[in-house]
């Protein structure tokens, strides 16, 4: 989906400073829901890809406002109630009583967690298929469309590229994230010049980036 | 598409409370095993890691050929494995080549040997910029390179994870593995910063 997630190429962001003494967790809450997104994905019977999908699915101010942990919390919620573990509403009216108002906290509701087969543990698979393309071939990325998961960001579509490197197979994370089936494909390298992304007066830089076969196209 | 509350959300520190009020309630996890979880983060798993990897690398040539040939066995004989660490590539940085990790999608990073990402790593402007005006940026954050120098800009999107491994600083022939270790960090790994000899 274009979404807020998908940031490669946007401008107006500032600049970075680098703090040399960060700390892991900045505060006790961020390594509380780390931990938890992160059992998130098995307690609401999903996966990784759909666990990404859910921070795209944030509203883009919720992505933003409580920063990398902050959207790791919503992003859990947003999987505990999509699967019935937690009722719509529950973690809210848990944090009104927990800082002294009085509220009703929604009753449990039915879990529905996703049904779908999994092809064992990873995003890795070994496939049978040969890879359509070889390093050295030149390839296209696909001028693809859609409101759901994929990880082709948007600054890389209809440019021409040249595979790098074929890397292991792996799972699709546009059907996987919607339960809708493993699809393992092979995946490749692809470098492109910066000049293809970003016009001919873009600095020099080759740009790698790991893209699944259907992504592709043979130029 | 989820809702938002802009307006009237309470703050993140209590909806965390909240939430790990509702799941322990439910017996669906236990406080202890997040603090075990949290304290691996915090404790077990980071740069250090990577720095054994690279100093390895740097003093022994079959390993660091091994390294670059199968980052994640390499990587592994050293004992770091794990999530975000199925597929390790390990590229390596030269007079001519320089490597920058970024993940433009979200914050994918090799945990089993840097850990958890930095703050800047997952900043809309890291995320947005270094894929676009990696130069600009990298001097920025204090790195300039010569225009000689080819700029590659690894975007993480898939399940393959990268981990940089620097140039080895010169008038450091003395120094032995573990002193080597000390002067690798997490920054050199990710390819915003050059490995220096104090």
């Amino acid at each position: 989906m274009d979404g807020i997630h998908d940031m490669g190429g946007m401008q107006g962001w500032g600049t970075v400073a680098i703090d040399p003494d960060e700390p892991v967790f900045r505060e006790p809450w961020h390594g509380r829901a780390f931990a938890m997104g992160a059992m998130s994905m098995g307690l609401s019977g999903t996966n990784l890809d759909a666990f990404r999908h859910g921070l795209e699915r944030l509203h883009p101010y919720d992505y933003l406002v409580d920063g990398y942990y902050g959207r790791w919390l919503a992003c859990a919620e947003t999987l505990l109630v999509d699967s019935g573990v937690l009722a719509p509403g529950a973690v809210e009216a848990r944090a009104r009583n927990l800082t002294g108002e009085t509220v009703d906290e929604p009753a449990d509701v039915e879990e529905n967690k996703p049904v779908y087969e999994r092809g064992g543990a990873g995003s890795l698979r070994e496939i049978d298929e040969v890879p359509a393309f070889s390093p050295g071939d030149r390839v296209r990325a696909k001028d693809m469309r859609t409101g759901g998961h994929t990880r082709m960001p948007g600054y890389i579509r209809g440019r021409t590229g040249t595979v790098r490197a074929l890397r292991p197979a792996a799972l699709l994370p546009d059907t996987n994230a919607h339960f809708l089936g493993e699809n393992p494909q092979h995946v490749y390298t692809v470098e492109f010049d910066s000049t293809e992304l970003w016009g001919p007066d873009a600095e020099a830089a080759a740009l790698r980036i790991d893209l699944f076969e259907s992504y592709l196209e043979a130029t | 598409m989820a809702d938002t509350n802009t307006t009237d959300r309470l703050p993140p520190a209590v909806r965390t409370e909240a939430l790990e009020s509702l799941l322990t309630e439910r017996g669906l996890v236990k406080s202890e095993v997040l603090d075990g979880f949290i304290n691996r983060f915090v404790n077990d798993v980071g740069p250090m890691n990577g720095a054994k990897v690279v100093a390895k690398a740097w003093t022994d040539p079959d390993y660091r050929q091994h390294l670059l040939a199968d980052g994640t066995g390499a990587i592994k004989e050293l004992g770091f494995a794990g999530p975000q660490g199925e597929h390790i590539v390990v590229v390596e940085n030269s007079d001519d080549v320089h490597n920058v990790v970024v993940c433009t999608l979200c914050s994918c990073y090799p945990w089993p040997v840097l850990g958890l990402p930095p703050e800047w790593y997952k900043d809309p402007a890291y995320r947005s910029r270094m894929v676009r005006e990696p130069r600009t940026l990298l001097s920025e954050m204090g790195l300039d390179l010569d225009d000689d120098v080819e700029v590659r800009v690894w975007d993480s999107s898939a399940e393959n994870r990268y981990l940089v491994l620097p140039q080895r600083p010169e008038g450091t022939d003395d120094l032995s593995e573990e002193e080597l270790a000390a002067l690798v960090t997490r920054d050199a790994m990710v390819g915003v910063a050059k490995v220096g000899a104090t």
